[in-house]
């Protein structure tokens, strides 16, 4: 397969976020700004790679029926492995995104991607499957992540860009926010895409 | 080691850290299985079932298992092993048992490995009682098993309540652009913000 076609096919047309609507807790609970987002997004995507390298590798030893628990264990082992990198080197993103580092274990995109991908593809195609789909769980929580920070606290990547008359809706870093932007910004893209 | 106090823990668990809707736990069953309310209090029940026992058993496993070998860095491995065999070890259990229960239940108890809210409780469990420095082991277990029941029960409540919602919504006439999960979202987001006003009161 070409490696170029699997990389848009995880950005853009089976993007996990806006199109599979898959991942969802990770999507809504650390986006509350644009660095939160992408830190989570990256964290994801480095298990994921890692995991769909591995599985893939070992797709023909893994009996049918154990299938399911095998992978687990694999994903949990590099979820422990990216967590304690980032408790070493960046504890204050690791801070932040608290809980969420270990949830990565239970994030759907990950088993999907092992399930519907991983088992039936060789190690390269895998491994840019894992980098399309990882960029463009990034790219939504990034976007995600810029919206509710602007509207939340007038600033992007931290820096202030709104003017301080404008005023910070408080709500859209709240959990309510939350859910508010990824509705409109799917909305958004039915409409682009010229849906309806 | 400070008191804890075991009525806040459990109350605030369904109102004000409301796992769905506050601390974002266990969105895909929320969403995904919530067309119907019949079908959310089943998933409620189960995930009810599963995340009390998983909550308890995780907490023993942690401390007779992984804190005397020493591999507590583990516990994530650990936890989610425990959790996709009980899920099938209970499957198994109903199966025999009750027959009537597992046709209530039976679709949604594969479902529940997956949900983030079962592994949630247990590693927030843990991660608070080491913030809280318990050191009695029955203090933690009663503390896993207390805040597991609590926010199981606040699943549920969301849940339900959002099923609800949808079913009602059904029946009116939204834009074709927002039909689906666009409106699901900003139903649950109005739900947050109703859930909002139960902080202050614990």
């Amino acid at each position: 397969m070409n490696p170029l076609k699997i990389l848009k096919n995880g950005i853009i047309d089976d993007n996990p976020t806006f199109v599979q609507v898959i991942g969802m807790c990770p999507t809504l609970a650390v986006t509350t700004s644009a660095v939160n987002g992408i830190g989570m997004g990256l964290s994801t995507m480095a298990v994921l790679v890692c995991s769909n390298m591995a599985i893939s590798l070992i797709r023909k030893f893994i009996p049918d029926q154990i299938r399911i628990p095998a992978y687990i264990v694999v994903i949990a082992s590099f979820v422990t492995i990216v967590q304690m990198l980032l408790k070493a080197f960046l504890p204050d993103l690791n801070a932040s995104l608290g809980l969420f580092i270990p949830l990565i274990v239970v994030n759907c995109i990950i088993l999907a991607r092992a399930e519907a991908f991983a088992s039936k593809n060789g190690v390269i195609a895998s491994m840019f499957d894992g980098i399309g789909m990882g960029l463009g769980f990034t790219v939504a929580l990034g976007v995600i992540g810029v919206v509710r920070e602007l509207l939340g606290s007038g600033a992007v990547f931290g820096i202030s860009v709104l003017p301080e008359a404008f005023p910070q809706t408080i709500i859209m870093i709240l959990a309510p926010g939350a859910f508010f932007t990824l509705a409109f910004l799917m909305i958004l893209i039915k409409k682009i895409k010229g849906e309806n | 080691m400070e008191e804890i106090n075991f009525i806040t823990l459990f109350f605030g668990a369904i109102s004000v850290n409301n796992f769905v809707l506050s601390k974002f736990l266990g969105i895909c069953p929320f969403l995904g299985v919530s067309k119907k309310v019949e079908t959310a209090v089943g998933m409620g029940i189960a995930v009810t079932f599963v995340m009390t026992i998983a909550s308890a058993a995780t907490c023993l496993v942690y401390n007779y298992i992984l804190i005397p070998l020493d591999i507590s860095y583990l516990y994530n491995i650990a936890f989610i092993l425990i959790i996709a065999s009980l899920v099938q070890f209970i499957e198994m259990f109903i199966k025999k048992s009750s027959p009537t229960l597992y046709q209530a239940l039976g679709v949604y108890l594969p479902l529940i490995t997956t949900n983030c809210a079962v592994l949630g409780v247990a590693v927030a469990s843990m991660q608070d009682l080491e913030a809280l420095e318990v050191v009695s082991v029955g203090t933690k277990f009663i503390y896993s098993l207390v805040y597991g029941v609590g926010a199981a029960l606040g699943f549920t409540l969301a849940i339900v309540l959002f099923a609800g919602i949808r079913e009602r919504l059904e029946r009116n006439n939204i834009l074709p652009s927002v039909k689906g999960f666009p409106i699901a979202l900003i139903t649950a987001g109005l739900m947050s913000i109703s859930f909002l006003g139960f902080s202050g009161l614990l």
